[in-house]
């Protein structure tokens, strides 16, 4: 019998059961899943939630637990296909992170964890990313941008880059 | 100080020496061959205890005993669970490892596993390592297709899967049993211990939580002895039988307001001073030193005539610092605000306290409100006074929370009032001239969310 499902994909599905063989319990695979599902469709919409419960035998209420947890999942929308994480703990800090983002917001008019209208770039502020020693920096998909000045890292945020994996 | 050479960051600079050709030319894996064709996995045990290797993840508990924890004879499985979720602000030393030298890693995991007689190890690396998920990944596949993992390795009945299991950007995952939550599927909350992990931890199995730094060391002790492992760092305290030393070479890294930043090896026990003289080119733009954190944020604050404080496991805390931590040292120079650098410090734990124990969920809530307030120039000295009463009140020490997550909060919080109360009070009675002495309750300037 095939399930019905509206959001999570054949190969989506493939993806999530190949990893099983690496846990005792299918629990474990709640994150693996999320990430998954995350990367293709950018945001983990509720639908979703209840159809990898259903895949991996949990209530929808356990999985979207998880995912409301680590404040990382988006759920109402997608993020753009650009999702600049901006550092503002104590190095970034020190070396003008918190005016990083200020100008990176402003200057795409959005809020942090907004998306510009054409849904291209998504600006959030992020907790320290482990790149002291190239403060302040900003994730950006998979790539770690160094030494971040406003002017540069606008330059950088406008660039396309290959989707986060 | 005494010449050294780095050993832990041997392959940083080296054209491919994250592949296994070069970790191989440089020494690598023979120490494990040798291991499997020769030694039991207690002999592993005794050559880790007696190095007096401590964990390098920040509370600094020796490696061995940990092992030596586990159940004997338990029919298994026994699961080791790498802490690659380095999320301590300041802290980048993991990430250099396993992008540049993943193999000395995954060496570390392997005879750690034998040692422990742990069938699967997981690494549990932050999100926000892409690129170290990436080197990780392809080092474990070379591995594999070495004969180094997978079933009956080189022969022997030892068999060993590596898997990469991927964080969410939550601090807490660093925590070993909120990771190990975060790791069965579940919200990253810590356990009560005891039962601590090593009785019943991953899948309620035996476990051991083992940082990526400790691994390297694992594979360094192997190869070149625990001779060569002691003769490095800082001796234990023969009056005090209850000092393990410090031992070995250690990754600091260095950032904030110094003219270079970067992770950097010394024997452990180097001071702050050193460290940043030495390696770091001097603090920026020639200014001094104002505050300098000696193991990521959490560890607190040390002042300007407190950096010739050797930063071994023991050091910070003769300055009132929680410990050595993480080895991450953050300057702050004189220009910098105290306040602002505690209001950073407020709005970082605010974020990441996971909510589950009401002390740190409100304490560390209400310090960003209150740090709020007094930045936007509406504080009062009594504000400084509830600070220190909230930071004495959560954590583990005082006995009101699960983890030490409110711990770290709550020291920095303690340490630049205390240290530098002169300066907070200066900022409140200049920024609020009318209302600096009120001590009626005010309100807060808004809520802010937490987990």
């Amino acid at each position: 019998m095939t399930a019905q499902r509206t959001y999570l994909t054949d190969e989506m599905v493939a993806r999530i059961e190949a990893l099983a063989p690496r846990y005792p319990n299918r629990r474990a695979l709640t994150l693996p899943a999320l990430h998954i599902v995350n990367a293709e469709l950018r945001h983990v919409p509720l639908g979703a939630v209840a159809e990898i419960a259903a895949i991996l035998g949990l209530a929808p209420a356990e999985v979207q637990d998880t995912l409301t947890f680590y404040q990382f999942f988006h759920q109402e929308k997608p993020h753009g296909t650009v999702r600049a994480f901006v550092c503002r703990s104590v190095s970034c800090a020190l070396r003008g992170g918190d005016h990083l983002l200020e100008h990176l917001c402003q200057k795409n008019g959005v809020e942090p964890y907004g998306t510009t209208a054409d849904g291209e770039l998504t600006i959030e502020p992020a907790e320290c990313l482990g790149a002291c020693d190239f403060a302040p920096c900003i994730l950006a998909n998979d790539d770690l941008l160094k030494n971040m000045t406003p002017e540069t890292a606008e330059a950088e945020l406008k660039k396309p880059r290959a989707r986060a994996t | 100080m005494q010449p050294f050479k780095p050993v832990l960051l041997e392959a940083i600079g080296v054209p491919d020496g994250h592949s296994i050709t070069s970790y191989k030319s440089r020494g690598g894996y023979a120490p494990l061959e040798a291991t499997l064709a020769g030694k039991q996995p207690s002999d592993v045990i005794d050559m880790v205890k007696a190095s007096g290797l401590r964990g390098r993840g920040g509370a600094g508990f020796p490696t061995g005993l940990k092992w030596t924890f586990l159940p004997k004879d338990h029919p298994g499985p026994i699961y080791l669970c790498v802490n690659a979720d380095e999320s301590e602000p300041g802290t980048f030393n993991n990430r250099l490892l396993m992008e540049d030298d993943p193999h000395q890693v995954i060496e570390g995991i392997i005879l750690s596993s034998y040692a422990t007689r742990a069938t699967t190890a997981y690494i549990y690396l932050r999100y926000e390592y892409p690129k170290s998920w990436h080197r990780l990944q392809a080092a474990i596949d070379e591995a594999y297709a070495a004969g180094y993992l997978g079933k009956n390795i080189r022969g022997t009945t030892f068999s060993l899967d590596i898997y990469l299991h991927r964080g969410a950007a939550a601090y807490i995952c660093g925590e070993e049993t909120g990771l190990i939550e975060s790791l069965e599927g579940k919200r990253a909350w810590p356990r009560i211990k005891p039962p601590f992990p090593a009785i019943e931890g991953l899948f309620r199995k035996p476990t051991v939580v083992n940082n990526i730094e400790t691994m390297a060391c694992v594979a360094q002790i192997a190869r070149r002895g625990v001779d060569w492992f002691k003769s490095i760092g800082v001796p234990a305290d023969p009056t005090n039988p209850r000092d393990p030393g410090s031992y070995g070479p250690k990754l600091y890294c260095l950032s904030g307001h110094v003219e270079k930043p970067g992770c950097y090896e010394a024997p452990l026990g180097i001071t702050a001073r050193e460290l940043i003289d030495r390696f770091g080119g001097g603090v920026w733009k020639g200014r001094a030193a104002k505050a300098v954190i000696p193991g990521g944020i959490s560890m607190g604050l040390m002042t300007e005539s407190e950096l010739d404080t050797p930063l071994d496991f023991a050091g910070p805390g003769r300055v009132g610092c929680l410990g050595l931590g993480t080895a991450a040292v953050v300057v702050i120079d004189d220009q910098t605000s105290i306040v602002d650098f505690l209001h950073n410090s407020a709005r970082f734990f605010a974020h990441e306290s996971c909510g589950q124990c009401t002390p740190c969920r409100e304490g560390t809530s209400w310090s960003l409100r209150i740090l709020e307030r007094i930045k936007a120039g509406k504080g009062r000295l009594k504000d400084l006074d509830i600070l220190l009463e909230l930071g004495s009140t959560m954590g583990m020490m005082p006995g009101s929370t699960i983890c030490g997550l409110a711990d770290g909060a709550a020291w920095p919080m303690k340490n630049a009032i205390k240290k530098f109360r002169g300066e907070f009070e200066d900022y409140i009675k200049r920024t609020n001239p009318s209302g600096w002495m009120v001590t009626d309750p005010v309100p807060a300037l808004q809520i802010v969310g937490a987990h």
